[in-house]
C-alpha cells in the first residue's frame, strides 16, 4: 500500500459514504420525528435508480401504477376515518381527494413522459416526484394509524414495508439490474487520482442536501414544528402541531433524500430490486453511529462506514461486509457505557 | 343376462389391460415460472412445449407445474408428481436452490431426475439426479486452455463470495495448476456492492496476465466497469453465466475485447464445422426460434431441447425392459441414463457416467469475444 493507493481508496470511500450519509440522515430523521426505524430508506433509493432506468428504456416504470394504486388506498382511509371522525360525507371526500389529486397528477405526467423519450434530466425529475410521492403514501397506509404504538411495533412494521416493497420492486423492475448512465461523463486526472465527474455531483448533491436539512431545521416554521415533534410529541400536539402532518412530511422528506440518492449511486454501479436494503443497512449503521439522534454524528459515521468499507475491500474482501456490520459493536459498547442506562420507553 | 355381464366384464379387463400396456410416459416438470429465476424456468418451459407428442411410439403426458423459485414449494410439487401423477421422470428445477431440496424427494420415490440447473449434492446423493448445464470444471478447462494459448502466466481472481464463486475458484485453481499458470491475486465481493474499487487496485497492482471475473447476468458489468476504469491493459475473462447480452448493457464499450466461455448453444450459426455440437445447436435454434421468434434463443430453452435428445436415447432402452407408470421403468431409465454413452447435444457432448452425472467432455466449452457490442467465436 502507499500514498496513491490510500488516496484512491479514500476517495471511493467518501464518495459511497456521502451516499450513506444522505441515508443515515434520513433515517435519523425519521427515527426522531417519528420512533420509526425506517428500515425500507434503502428501497426508496432502488426504486429512484431503477425507475430512472426504466424512463431510459422508453416505457412507463411500473412503480406509477403502484404510486396510483397506493394512493387510492390512502385516500380511501382518508375518507372513512374523516366520515366516521366528522360524520359528513362531504368531508371525508375531501379529504381523500387532498390525497389523491398530486399522487394522480404526478402519475398522469408520468404516463403521458413514459414513451417520449424524453431528456434525462427531465426523466430524473420525474422519478425524484414519482418516488417522493411513495413517502407521505407509505406512512399513511402503514404507519398512521399505528402512530402512537411502540417502538418494537414500527419495526416490525418496517420490515413488513420493506418485504413488500422489495417484492414488489421484482415485479416492476425484473430481476436484471440496471446501469444508468453518468449525468456527467468526465474524468479528471488530480495526481494519481482519477476523478469521476459523476463522483463530483455526488459530493455537491450531498453537502447541498445537508446545508438545505439544516437551513430547513432552522429556519423555516415546519422544521422548527418537525424539531418540536422530535422533541416531545404531547408537548407539540398541545401546541397546535399535527403530528399526522409532521409524520408524513418527515417521510416525503426521507423518499426525497432516498431518490436523490438512487438517482446519485445509479450511475456508479450495477442496481438491482434489492440492492438497496444493503445501501440502506449501512446508512442505519452510519444513523447508529450518531445514537440515531445526532445529524453531524450520522455524516461523520457514514464517511468512516464507507472510508472502512473500502479499505476493507482492499486488504480483506471477503470479509468486507463483516468488517463493515461489525462497527456497530464496539459503537454501541462505547454508547452504552457513556450515557449509562437509557433513558428511552422499554 | 349372466353371459352378457360375463363379456362386459371382459371388455372391461381388456380395456384395463391395453389402458396398461399403452401406459403414457409421464413427464413431471418443475420450473420456477415465477419469482426471481422465472427469466430461467419460462424458455424450459416454452422449449417442452415444442416437444414431439411421442418417444419412441409411447404418448407423453407432460405435467407442468410452477414452483415460484420457493424451495418448499417445489418440494410440495415434486412430491405431486411423484404420488399422484407416477411421473416417470421429473425435469428441473432451474433455480438450484431449488433443484437441491427435489433431490431428495426424487431419490426417495426412486425417479429420475433431469436439473436444468448446475446443482450440487454431497456424494453419493446423486443417484438418481442427473444435470444438464456444464459444470465450472468443463468451463474452466476452456478458459484455461485458452489463456494458455494466449501465453497467459499470471491470473487474478475476482469473484462473488457466494456458491458460484468458490466452485469456480476451486476449478481454476486445479486447471491452472495442471498447466502451470499462477494465481497471483484472489478477491471477492457481492453482486449487491455498489463499489469494486479496492479489489481492483489490489488485483491491478498484483500485475496479472489476465483477470478473471467470475459473477452472473447484469452483476457482471459492474466489476468489468471497475476494471477497465482503472486502466488495466492485460486480458480480462468472464464465466458462461455473465455469457449474455447483460453484459453489454451493463458495462457498455468496457466490454469490448472481454473473453467470455459459454457453451455451444447460444452461438450456433458461429460455430467452426469442426465442433461436434454445430448439428445440435443449429437445429435447437432453428426450431426454438421458428416458434417463438427471432433472437429468443438461450441457454435455458437449449437445456430443454438436450432432455429430449437425452430422453430420446433411454426411453427405448428403458421401453425393453419394463412399461412406463412402474417402479421399474423408472429404475430402468435411471441406469439408461447413465449407460447411455457419447451423447453430443446443442449444449455439448455428454458423458453421464455411474462416477459423474454432470459428464460433460472438454470439447463442450467455446470461447467468445465481445466485438462491436455482440459475441463472436474465437476460432
Amino acid at each position: 500500500m502507499d500514498l496513491s493507493i490510500a488516496s484512491i481508496l479514500t476517495l471511493d470511500g467518501l464518495t459511497n459514504g456521502a451516499i450513506y450519509a444522505l441515508l443515515g440522515m434520513g433515517i435519523v430523521l425519521v427515527f426522531t420525528v417519528t420512533r420509526v426505524i425506517f428500515i425500507p430508506q434503502g428501497e426508496f433509493v432502488a426504486y429512484g435508480a431503477l425507475t430512472l432506468a426504466i424512463f431510459q428504456t422508453g416505457k412507463t416504470p411500473g412503480t406509477v401504477w403502484l404510486l396510483l394504486i397506493l394512493a387510492g388506498v390512502a385516500a380511501l382511509m382518508d375518507l372513512v376515518t374523516t366520515w366516521r371522525h366528522s360524520g359528513s360525507a362531504a368531508g371525508g371526500l375531501k379529504a381523500a381527494a387532498r390525497t389523491f389529486v398530486l399522487p394522480a397528477i404526478i402519475c398522469a405526467v408520468s404516463a403521458w413522459a413514459g414513451p417520449r423519450n424524453l431528456p434525462i434530466g427531465v426523466q430524473a425529475l420525474l422519478t425524484v416526484f414519482i418516488v417522493t410521492a411513495f413517502g407521505p403514501l407509505v406512512y399513511r397506509v402503514a404507519y398512521q394509524s399505528l402512530a402512537g404504538a411502540s417502538s418494537l411495533v414500527l419495526l416490525i412494521v418496517s420490515v413488513g414495508v420493506h418485504f413488500a416493497m422489495t417484492g414488489l420492486g421484482l415485479l416492476f423492475f425484473g430481476a436484471e439490474g440496471f446501469r444508468n448512465p453518468p449525468f456527467w461523463d468526465e474524468r479528471m486526472a488530480l495526481g494519481p487520482l482519477n476523478v469521476s465527474g459523476q463522483a463530483l455531483i455526488i459530493f455537491a448533491m450531498s453537502a447541498a442536501l445537508i446545508v438545505l436539512l439544516y437551513l430547513m431545521f432552522e429556519r423555516s416554521l415546519y422544521g422548527k414544528a418537525l424539531r418540536a415533534t422530535a422533541v416531545n410529541r404531547l408537548g407539540a400536539r398541545l401546541m397546535g402541531i399535527s403530528t399526522q402532518a409532521a409524520g408524513q412530511l418527515t417521510f416525503a422528506m426521507t423518499a426525497l433524500i432516498g431518490a436523490l440518492s438512487g438517482l446519485l449511486i445509479g450511475p456508479t454501479t450495477t442496481v438491482f430490486y434489492d440492492s438497496g436494503f444493503l445501501i440502506g443497512l449501512k446508512g442505519f449503521v452510519a444513523a447508529v453511529v450518531g445514537g440515531l439522534a445526532s445529524y453531524p454524528g450520522a455524516l461523520l459515521g457514514a464517511l468512516a462506514v464507507g472510508v472502512i468499507e473500502s479499505f476493507g475491500s482492499f486488504w480483506a474482501s471477503s470479509f468486507k461486509e463483516v468488517i463493515v456490520f461489525t462497527i456497530i459493536l464496539p459503537v454501541l459498547l462505547w454508547r452504552s457505557l457513556r450515557s449509562g442506562h437509557s433513558d428511552e420507553e422499554h | 343376462m349372466t353371459f352378457k355381464k360375463k363379456t362386459t366384464l371382459a371388455a372391461v379387463l381388456a380395456l384395463m389391460a391395453m389402458g396398461m400396456a399403452h401406459a403414457d410416459i409421464t413427464i413431471g416438470v418443475v420450473q420456477p415460472l415465477t419469482g426471481p429465476a422465472s427469466g430461467l424456468g419460462i424458455p424450459v418451459k416454452n422449449g417442452i412445449m415444442i416437444w414431439p407428442k411421442t418417444i419412441a411410439g409411447e404418448t407423453l403426458k407432460v405435467v407442468v407445474l410452477d414452483d415460484a423459485t420457493d424451495p418448499t414449494t417445489g418440494v410440495k410439487d415434486t412430491q405431486r408428481l411423484v404420488t399422484e401423477d407416477k411421473a416417470d421422470v421429473i425435469i428441473g428445477s432451474s433455480a438450484t436452490p431449488v433443484a437441491i431440496p427435489m433431490a431428495d424427494v426424487t431419490a426417495e420415490a426412486g425417479t429420475p431426475q433431469i436439473a436444468t440447473s448446475p446443482a450440487s449434492l454431497p456424494p453419493g446423493k446423486d443417484k438418481w439426479f442427473f444435470r444438464m448445464p456444464q459444470s465450472n470444471d468443463v468451463m474452466a478447462y476452456a478458459v484455461v486452455a485458452h489463456m494458455k494459448k494466449q501465453n497467459v502466466k499470471t491470473v487474478g481472481f475476482l469473484g462473488y463470495t457466494d456458491a458460484y464463486g468458490e466452485l469456480w475458484l476451486k476449478a481454476l485453481t486445479a486447471e491452472a495448476a495442471k498447466n502451470g499458470i499462477k494465481i497471483v491475486a484472489t478477491e471477492r465481493f457481492a453482486r449487491s456492492d455498489t463499489s469494486v474499487t479496492g479489489q481492483v487496485l489490489k488485483l491491478t497492482s498484483a500485475n496479472p496476465d489476465a483477470i478473471l471475473i467470475v459473477a452472473s447476468g447484469s452483476g457482471a458489468g459492474m466489476p468489468q466497469k471497475a476494471v477497465m476504469e482503472r486502466g488495466y491493459k492485460g486480458k480480462v475473462y468472464q464465466t458462461h453465466a455473465a455469457a449474455t447480452q447483460d453484459l453489454m448493457r451493463t458495462a457498455g464499450k468496457d466490454a469490448e475485447g472481454t473473453f467470455v466461455v459459454s457453451g455451444p448453444a447460444t452461438v450456433a450459426e458461429q460455430l467452426p464445422d469442426s465442433h461436434p455440437s454445430k448439428a445440435a445447436a443449429v437445429a435447437f435454434v432453428q426450431g426454438y426460434e421458428k416458434v417463438y421468434g427471432p433472437g429468443s434463443r438461450n441457454q435455458f430453452a437449449g437445456h430443454s431441447a438436450d432432455a429430449l435428445t437425452v430422453l430420446e436415447k433411454a426411453v427405448p432402452v428403458a421401453l425393453k425392459k419394463a412399461k412406463p407408470g412402474t417402479p421399474e421403468f423408472r429404475a430402468a431409465l435411471r441406469d439408461a441414463l447413465e449407460g447411455m454413452g457419447r451423447t453430443v447435444l446443442a449444449h455439448g457432448v455428454l458423458n453421464w457416467t455411474a462416477q459423474d452425472h454432470w459428464g460433460y467432455t472438454t470439447e463442450t466449452g467455446v470461447m467468445l469475444k465481445v466485438v462491436n457490442g455482440a459475441f463472436k467465436v474465437e476460432q
